[in-house]
């Protein structure tokens, strides 16, 4: 195969991905919280259970005017949303479905995963800041302290499995995985997911939007197409945040028939792991900022250190 | 010239272009977001080099981490969307320095490298960087890991008034026997926590806001009567 057609297929392979699992979670959410809150969600778009409503949702938000405040710095209020988006579009990139079956093989994956999703804090920072809004700049002041906190169980639980499996490449970690990690792993899973759903300022980490008290947070004041991209942002980093869950904890492709179907297994579990996200949004009241704080600091910081300790014990008895 | 030249070139060229803006820029918030984008250039030049580790630390901690401290800590306390030329400082000196250094700095690497051509090193994978810290560098790495641990340890009490502060001296009858504790039984417990003086401070201080306010209705009831 010539190397332009196979950048070609891998770019579009990427991009189909990036603009079709988020709106399959979204639809997801619509759905799962309209059950769970005993309602029926959208109905009507698409004829059959409202399929289409995101696509209708998309196609309004093309259509909405394009408004950016008087007192707004005006290009980084514009760079802002395509900022948010870009890490995740990176990090998709190197998310292993199955044996050989990723975008792009990195020596040091995992590495590079946990870097690039660090710049999401400066796209809050600008959007909050470039609004003009006191709204928005309390909550992107929120948000910046909820990621630079949040980072570091993130990182750690992340080094745990690494030090496990001897390697940064995501794919060398789904192979070294075996099921019995799900139990000696299972403090840094915790960790990183709940530390991931912060990341993603998901429910019951929302403090930074908190429509209650800060209108909409540092998205306040974006309409049409750039909130749109908030939106897509956020899709896109729970689909981001289920599969580096399930590439690091759950074993990404291992399951019956791997060498065939391990692509659906990653998507299965990729899907399932999304579905509890959206629970815990149905489920959990908003934490306060102390007590997000005090669960970041006091809890998940600790648990990541004491599981580095395990990891490496049990390391060195095998 | 190759691929790699033009990528060095184009990445060097952001990277001074948008360093430059920082110090020009007028626009406080602004200069920070420049720096992101020359830190960024910076790890991309890394990356071209082929030290592929480094630059993705340069990532994680310059843009994800210190920019971000620094954009914070700016918006926390002045952030004015728009010029502030009252910030600017006398341009000349600093260009001056700046410039000698940059000259210098160039002469001292043609004098010392005079064009002469050397084959690639190996490149910086995280596995050779590995090996090189652990093995060759092992002492300088655990030294510079408890300087930064006592730094961490440091900002902690620095931070944290509540420990290890000289108590302010009790201007009410002063102890007889100051040099010894007094002492600490069972039947006192938690005699060594700071915590009623806080809380009465923070009552005080409460109070003396209750104050405040009372004083300021009575001045505005005053205005209006």
């Amino acid at each position: 195969m010539p190397l332009w057609l196979d950048l070609l297929i891998r770019v579009a392979a990427v991009m189909a991905g990036f603009l079709v699992l988020p709106l399959v979670i979204g639809q997801a959410e619509h759905k799962v919280m309209a059950h769970m809150q005993g309602r029926v969600g959208p109905m009507y778009a698409g004829a059959f259970h409202g399929w289409a409503q995101l696509v209708a949702d998309g196609v309004k938000f093309v259509q909405k005017e394009d408004v950016t405040p008087h007192d707004a710095d005006r290009t980084v209020f514009r760079l802002a949303p395509i900022v948010a988006l870009f890490p995740y579009l990176v990090v998709i990139l190197t998310i292993p479905l199955g044996p050989g079956l990723v975008a792009q093989s990195l020596d040091i994956g995992l590495f590079l995963v946990l870097a690039v999703l660090g710049i999401g804090v400066v796209a809050v920072l600008m959007s909050a800041w470039a609004s003009a809004n006191k709204y928005s700049l309390l909550g992107g002041v929120r948000g910046a302290a909820q990621l630079l906190g949040y980072e570091l169980p993130l990182v750690l639980a992340a080094a745990s499995v690494a030090m496990a499996a001897g390697t940064l490449s995501l794919s060398g970690i789904v192979e070294a995985w075996r099921p019995w990690w799900l139990i000696w792993q299972a403090p840094a899973a915790l960790v990183f997911f709940i530390a991931g759903l912060a990341e993603i300022r998901r429910p019951p980490f929302d403090m930074p939007i908190a429509d209650s008290e800060l209108v909409f947070g540092y998205m306040t004041e974006y309409t049409g197409l750039r909130f749109a991209f908030f939106l897509l942002a956020e899709y896109v980093g729970i689909v981001v945040i289920a599969g580096l869950t399930t590439v690091l904890f759950l074993g990404g492709w291992h399951g019956p028939f791997e060498e065939q179907l391990g692509w659906v297994w990653t998507l299965l579990k990729i899907f399932a792991v999304s579905f509890v996200i959206i629970w815990l949004r149905v489920t959990y009241p908003r934490l306060r900022e102390d007590q997000l704080q005090r669960l970041c600091w006091l809890v998940l910081v600790p648990l990541a250190l004491a599981q580095l300790v395990l990891t490496v014990a049990v390391k060195s008895l095998l | 010239m190759t691929v790699a030249d033009v990528l060095l070139l184009a990445l060097g060229a952001v990277a001074v272009g948008s360093g430059a803006l920082v110090v020009t820029s007028s626009h406080l918030v602004r200069s920070g977001l420049y720096l992101v984008v020359s830190l960024g250039a910076i790890a991309g030049l890394y990356l071209v080099l082929g030290a592929e580790l480094v630059a993705w630390v340069q990532i994680l901690v310059y843009v994800g981490a210190v920019v971000v401290l620094l954009l914070f800590a700016v918006m926390l306390t002045r952030a004015p969307i728009g010029p502030s030329p009252d910030l600017d400082r006398p341009g000349l000196p600093a260009a001056l320095i700046g410039g000698g250094v940059g000259f210098g700095l160039a002469v001292l690497f043609a004098d010392a490298f005079h064009w002469v051509r050397y084959p690639y090193p190996e490149p910086g994978t995280a596995e050779r960087v590995g090996e090189q810290i652990f093995g060759a560098w092992v002492l300088p790495f655990e030294v510079v890991s408890i300087l930064l641990l006592s730094a961490l340890v440091g900002a902690i009490v620095l931070s944290r008034p509540d420990i290890g502060a000289r108590l302010a001296p009790e201007p009410t009858p002063p102890a007889p026997t100051p040099a010894e504790p007094p002492p600490a039984g069972p039947e006192q417990p938690g005699s060594e926590r700071p915590g009623p003086d806080t809380d009465d401070a923070k009552a005080a201080g409460l109070a003396a806001d209750e104050t405040e306010a009372d004083q300021a209705t009575d001045a505005t009831k005053g205005a209006q009567a």
